[in-house]
């Protein structure tokens, strides 16, 4: 199946998704995801983050779809036509949700440990704006033990529902879940119940913001300040793949994690054990250091990225740049000299 | 949010099991959880009209389901109370319909009269005032839900009269 | 008087009795449609009736159960919409009050069309006494043979069952009434895929309105064509009206599509006109989530036609200057009531029943809620009511359910007819302290205070 994103075509199996689309493409075109998460079932929808604009449905039906699709949970039709950042709307859309997102937010950043790694920052760092218009009060709640691993701040959350969705997927007695309904959903267990299954600290690394964080990780370090290195050990855990990143300082590992790739996902998730119980060099077999992720705080200035060669069908009208951009926009009294204006037409091949 | 810890005497009787089971009895066998809505309900009527933690894992324990897939729906849906409520719950139904028969003056006034606010129950246990939303009665407004039943065209002698009947014993909350 | 067809029998003593119910013609439609009728011809018979979803989107019934996949193999069911909650509706609820065994027949006439063996009617959980009523219906159509296996001998077997909901108006959104079904949180589910290929428990399921429903027995009594004959162009057969607010005689009406709005308004046979001598200022066509238009497009639409009760008259002019059908509720208000805390109380309520699965719905309801009450209550700002505009089409059209819509749309209707009526409310805080601040001095006296200066 072909499909087209913000003009660039690729080929595609068929139940491949908008946005798992757009991940294979990469680049700018990319929608962000803030509940979606590739290995979890029936996430995705939700946060409407990733909205994109579908301006042909298909070949064989070409009418546009007249609201913008969540590019998530949106499979690709032959000959669809999407626009992503292209679309006005879209990037309208997201600055929306961004702003939706924020105002309830408790914007607590400096004493965040997710900060530098946090999905919703890297959002409103690109869709959202330095001030607000949301002048009452904030919506709060009552802090909530959940046990001796993972610290809960409701306040941060934006309910995705990755965390419940891991419950159910990953561990066999789901004791947390979402409580209440509209503004006031929350994430909670209900009667203070120690959530201790042994995979249950995936939570940590699926949630997008702050809301559910490391306890034995917590006010150690600011992110960056860490150097990530790949890392393994002789999991007994079954089910747990034992590879990780270990966050260091020095000869100090003050944080495991999973093995995020490039939007965040972890590749496979790993062990409480492993997470939280070895924090001594000796006990992992250490790789070496961590490419950086995409877009984020410590990935700032950093090149150390591989790049993927992206094979696009319509490369030479990459080069040539199209049509609509090769009018000239400003100064129409200083009149174009005759090879500009042959560039202009023509592209600057 | 943690839950208010209040314990209540569970009761799960004869009659109500069987009434239990003959609403399992309408979904296909490996869809117990479907009947969790009604169950709830009958058992919250049995429970003086509201659902501790006990009671809910209970309630999980006979439908063979999750104690957390009985708090989520629980705390989602507006008619099961998590907290002991007062015995007459005077719902009002205060959306617009209502509102411009005057419902929010008669709630005033069913406060004064009964010298609470609204969401409180009496000190006596005896009363409630709560203001829903939209109850389906617009065209025979100002109403209020009380028990299983609508109260509809009320005014304050309405009002007088069935504080009295409440007080009476005579009103009936539940259609069995 | 026009053409009653569900309500036709609602008035004869002891209806809500099988008995009666049958002695009245009752279930001739079952025997009808499972002796001499295959199910798509039942399809076919409802597709040429053109009848339209009554429970407020007015999709083609008969073109929604076309849709069912009967292919797969996979049980099918029939849900029906009894969680009637939309602000200013209360028909089903008469209807299935008063006659209920008409629903129950139309139930058995449905689900045979769309070979379905077992459905549910689905009622919301504050209508327990009428959930009782159903129950005993039910009974009854069992102990006849109505319902059950082998019914009348055909080998066609129905179990029908009532569920009753615990209090959340999301429910009446047709995938999160599915999920409530199944014991969950009534979230609504992402689409595609559609109920039609994978509803109640991944089944294909069609959910109907209660209205739709009761009228599937006349359609196959007396054909589709003879229903599509009723009403006016597009909008075939009759209505319920279930009206309310400002007027004479509030209560539940059925018309025959194509009466007149002033006629509607003003005839004894219906609401019999305003409730005293305060005139009309606004009305509410369809229940809450359907813009509200002012006095000057009630009676006529923007290019001087009759306003007509159709999906298409009500929506003439699209929002600029129409309204729509919706579902039938019908609010009246006269000059009394305040356009702002009207809308406050409808964002209030879509604050209070969003579902808070997607973040514009739960965090956008919420905060028109928060601006609105402020201005209400004297603390609005200028900004506020362009704020008010930005936020509400933010929500529209980026929610997964349409309840992001219909919490956006009365806002949005508001601001555009009446927003002096807001800069009013801004700019004179200490004249609208009251609740009641338009009873003793109408928005008409005052104003002239907000009325644009020129200079």
């Amino acid at each position: 199946m072909k499909v087209t994103i913000d003009g660039q075509t690729i080929e595609v199996e068929p139940g491949t998704t908008i946005l798992q689309a757009a991940r294979m493409i990469g680049g700018e075109s990319v929608p962000p995801t803030m509940c979606y998460y590739s290995k979890l079932k029936g996430s995705g929808g939700k946060c409407r983050a990733c909205l994109v604009e579908v301006s042909k449905g298909s070949d064989a039906n070409p009418t546009p779809m007249p609201k913008l699709m969540a590019s998530c949970v949106t499979g690709v039709m032959d000959g669809m036509e999407v626009n992503s950042i292209k679309s006005d709307r879209v990037t309208e859309a997201r600055k929306s949700v961004t702003e939706f997102l924020l105002i309830n937010h408790p914007l607590d950043c400096p004493v965040c440990d997710q900060a530098g790694e946090c999905d919703l920052q890297n959002l409103s760092f690109k869709h959202g704006k330095s001030q607000t218009r949301y002048i009452e009060e904030k919506r709060t709640f009552e802090p909530e033990d959940i046990g001796p691993n993972i610290q809960l701040h409701m306040n941060r959350c934006i309910l995705c529902y990755r965390c419940v969705m891991v419950a159910d997927q990953l561990t066999d007695n789901r004791v947390h879940g979402v409580m209440d309904r509209g503004d006031h959903s929350n994430i909670s267990t209900c009667i203070s119940k120690a959530i201790d299954n042994e995979f249950s600290g995936n939570m940590i690394d699926v949630c997008p913001v702050g809301a559910l964080t490391d306890k034995t990780f917590r006010f150690k370090s600011r992110v960056w300040f860490n150097k990530p290195f790949n890392a393994h050990r002789e999991c007994t855990t079954p089910g747990c793949c034992g590879k990780t990143t270990v966050w260091m300082f020095g000869n100090e590992i003050q944080r495991v994690t999973g093995r995020k790739d490039e939007f965040h996902e972890v590749e496979e998730f790993i062990c409480n054990e492993c997470r939280f119980d070895h924090k001594d060099t000796k006990d992992w077999v250490i790789e070496g250091p961590r490419k950086f992720e995409k877009d984020s705080v410590i990935n700032q200035n950093n090149y150390t990225r591989k790049l993927d060669t992206v094979v696009i069908e319509t490369e030479k009208g990459i080069l040539k740049g199209r049509d609509q951009d090769r009018k000239k926009i400003s100064m129409p009294a200083v009149p174009l000299k005759k090879e500009e204006e042959q560039a202009f037409k023509e592209g600057n091949i | 949010m943690e839950r208010l810890h209040i314990k209540q005497e569970i009761n799960i009787t004869e009659a109500l099991m069987e009434r239990i089971n003959e609403l399992l009895s309408h979904y296909p066998a490996d869809k117990k959880k479907s009947a969790l809505l009604p169950v709830l309900h009958d058992v919250q009527d049995a429970h003086d009209n509201w659902l501790s933690i006990e009671l809910m894992d209970k309630v999980a324990e006979i439908l063979e389901i999750k104690p957390i897939e009985v708090y989520e729906v629980v705390s989602f849906y507006t008619m099961f109370n998590q907290r002991p409520i007062g015995k007459y719950m005077f719902e009002f139904c205060q959306t617009s319909p209502c509102c411009l028969s005057g419902v929010e003056n008669l709630m005033d006034y069913t406060c004064d009269k009964l010298g609470v606010k609204v969401g409180e129950p009496t000190a006596d246990g005896m009363f409630e005032v709560r203001g829903v939303e939209c109850l389906g009665a617009c065209g025979y407004a100002p109403m209020m839900q009380l028990g299983d039943f609508f109260q509809e065209n009320l005014t304050k002698e309405k009002i007088d009269q069935l504080i009295a009947d409440c007080r009476d014993n005579k009103v009936t909350l539940h259609d069995k | 008087m026009s053409k009653k067809i569900l309500l036709e029998k609602a008035s004869i003593p002891g209806i809500k009795t099988y008995e009666v119910y049958r002695q009245n013609g009752g279930y001739a439609s079952v025997e009808k449609a499972l002796k001499t009728m295959t199910p798509d011809e039942v399809v076919e018979e409802v597709k040429t009736s053109g009848l339209r979803g009554r429970g407020g989107a007015g999709f083609p019934t008969g073109m929604k159960w076309s849709f069912i996949d009967k292919k797969s193999g996979k049980p099918r069911h029939l849900v029906c919409n009894a969680d009637e909650s939309e602000p200013g509706t209360f028909k089903d609820r008469f209807l299935m009050e008063y006659i209920p065994h008409l629903l129950i027949e139309g139930m058995i006439t449905s689900s045979f069309a769309l070979e379905a063996n077992l459905s549910y009617i689905y009622i919301r959980g504050e209508y327990m006494w009428i959930y009782k009523i159903l129950e005993r219906a039910i009974k009854e159509a069992y102990a006849a043979g109505w319902l059950g296996k082998n019914i009348l001998g055909t080998g066609y077997n129905l179990d029908l069952y009532v569920h009753c909901g615990g209090g959340a108006y999301i429910c009446g959104e047709e995938t999160a009434l599915i999920e409530s079904l199944e014991g969950k949180r009534g979230n609504p589910r992402i689409k595609p895929p559609f109920p039609a290929v994978s509803g109640l428990w991944a089944n294909p399921t069609v959910v109907n309105n209660v209205e739709s429903i009761a009228a599937v027995p006349w359609i196959v009594n007396n054909t589709g064509a003879e229903y599509a004959k009723i009403g006016i162009g597009r909008s075939t057969g009759t209505k319920l009206i279930s009206a309310s607010g400002h007027i004479k005689n509030p209560g539940v009406y059925e018309i025959e599509l194509g009466l007149s709005v002033d006629e509607f308004m003003n005839s004894d046979e219906y609401l019999g006109g305003m409730i005293d001598d305060r005139p009309l200022k606004a009305f509410v066509p369809g229940g809450s989530s359907v813009p509200v238009l002012p006095a000057n497009l009630i009676y006529k639409t923007a290019n001087g036609e009759d306003r007509l009760m159709s999906y298409e008259s009500l929506s003439d002019g699209g929002f600029a200057t129409g309204s729509m059908l919706g579902s039938g509720g019908f609010i009246v208000y006269n000059d009394t009531a305040c356009i702002v805390r009207n809308t406050w109380n409808f964002s209030r309520f879509y604050h209070h029943e969003s579902c808070g699965q997607c973040s514009p719905c739960r965090e956008g309801t919420g905060w028109l809620e928060k601006v609105l009450h402020r201005i209400e209550n004297g603390h609005g700002r200028e900004e506020d009511i362009d704020l008010l505009w930005s936020i509400q089409s933010k929500i529209e059209g980026n929610t997964i359910c349409p309840l992001g819509d219909a919490a956006a749309w009365p806002v949005a209707a508001a601001i555009r007819h009446f927003r002096e009526e807001f800069e009013y409310h801004v700019r004179f805080p200490e004249k609208i302290k009251n609740r009641d601040h338009f009873v003793a001095e109408p928005f008409e006296k005052v104003r002239h205070l907000v009325a644009k200066q020129t200079v």
